[in-house]
């Protein structure tokens, strides 16, 4: 997808934008031209980041999880040291600053955000969820965390703690959820499937195991 | 992530700084003057307040993560039981408590 | 002392907008190219921040996510001498003629 958005506009047809673009979104068709032009980027490294950020997917988060869950070794690396844990998976977190994972339990939820704008481990899951970005959730997360949770239909009782993360500088956070309950017959693949990407950022929990329905 | 070699140490109770300083920082305003303690100490890392003005970045600053109840941060109007926030704070923005 | 317009923990606001959509084109280049220039350590993350910090509060509210980044990258090129607004403000209208303006 979007492979012709790196090339110059003009070069090909692959430069015409499909249809009415703001002013601003015009402006960077211009300032990628000019870059160009002047030699200060090649259209192969805007394209090289295109493929950078599209091959980072909450998939990535969701192995993790999951080896976690079922390998409590790994887990234990995980939690000590995010970034070898990763490069064990063979996901490449090197371009991450610096990585923390949060582990969940029956007593503690974690939330994720970033109140002054918008930062996310991209390295690892790609582009945040349009709702992390918005003004609303940036504001509420950290004053409003129950009922924000509550809006994603996750209503946390009471006595479980709630530990929200601001990330204001340079570590990235990453929720390890808890396993949900019934799922000790599911195997690792089965279980990736249940770590949906709001669950990394701990506004959900994973989906529930689904019990066998018979056919 | 490695050696802390900052002032603080793990449960050193902190107060974050009112300063009124111009330009790019990355405390937010909702923490300033809050008094929590240090969950743990991250390291050294470039200066953001250096960095956003086409500085280098250097003295590199401690970073913190320091926690808060949630009920000194936002007040008592809320049930808001054992629940936390933790926000990342560099040493030049926090006093001992 | 006043608030930054992007310092928004614990403002008032409403239920969260859970409608996600798909990146257009526009929104992917804004991405990359700014991206490509961190990796070439043309800019720093912590500029593109000051930048939006400091521009206009009603632009910063109005503008859309990328948008704001289009914005900010454009004020710190400009500020590097890398380019020029009229610069910018030329190939946008040469970009118009190509591409067929009503």
């Amino acid at each position: 997808m979007a492979d012709h958005v790196a090339a110059q506009a003009g070069e090909s047809e692959h430069g015409h934008p499909r249809h009415e673009l703001s002013a601003y979104a015009r402006r960077v068709y211009a300032i990628r031209d000019i870059l160009l032009e002047k030699g200060i980027l090649t259209g192969e490294e805007i394209q090289a980041q295109i493929e950078y950020i599209e091959a980072r997917t909450p998939a990535n988060g969701a192995r993790l999880v999951a080896r976690a869950w079922v390998d409590p070794e790994f887990k234990k690396r995980l939690l000590a040291d995010p970034k070898a844990a990763c490069s064990e998976m063979g996901i490449d977190a090197t371009s991450l600053n610096e990585f923390v994972v949060l582990e969940n339990t029956e007593k503690v939820r974690h939330l994720v955000v970033c109140t002054l704008c918008s930062c996310y481990p991209r390295p690892i899951l790609g582009r945040p969820p349009d709702w992390y970005k918005s003004f609303n959730y940036r504001a509420r997360a950290v004053n409003d965390p129950r009922g924000v949770m509550r809006e994603f239909g996750n209503d946390v009782p009471d006595a479980v703690e709630i530990r929200v993360h601001d990330s204001t500088a340079d570590m990235r956070y990453l929720v390890l959820p808890v396993r949900p309950k019934g799922t000790e017959s599911l195997s690792e693949e089965e279980l990736q499937k249940l770590v949906v990407r709001d669950s990394l950022i701990g506004v959900v929990d994973p989906l529930p195991a689904v019990p066998e329905q018979g056919v | 992530m490695s050696g802390a070699a900052g002032k603080f140490r793990p449960g050193d109770r902190v107060r974050v700084r009112t300063d009124d300083r111009p330009g790019h920082v990355r405390t937010p305003s909702y923490v300033r003057g809050k008094i929590g303690w240090v969950e743990r100490a991250y390291g050294d890392f470039l200066n953001p307040e250096s960095l956003g003005h086409g500085g280098d970045g250097l003295p590199k600053k401690t970073l913190y993560l320091v926690g808060f109840h949630q009920g000194e941060v936002w007040g008592e109007y809320k049930p808001w039981g054992r629940d936390r926030l933790f926000v990342d704070i560099y040493e030049h923005w926090l006093d001992p408590a | 002392m006043p608030r930054g317009h992007h310092d928004l923990g614990g403002t008032p606001a409403g239920p969260i907008d859970r409608t996600e959509h798909q990146l257009d084109d526009w929104e992917i280049l804004a991405d990359a190219v700014n991206q490509a220039l961190g990796a070439k350590g043309i800019r720093r993350t912590d500029e593109l921040r000051r930048a939006r910090e400091q521009m206009d509060s009603d632009l910063y509210r109005r503008l859309s996510y990328y948008e704001r980044w289009i914005a900010s990258l454009e004020t710190i090129l400009i500020e590097k001498k890398l380019l020029t607004k009229e610069e910018v403000d030329r190939k946008v209208a040469e970009l118009a003629a190509k591409w067929g303006e009503p």
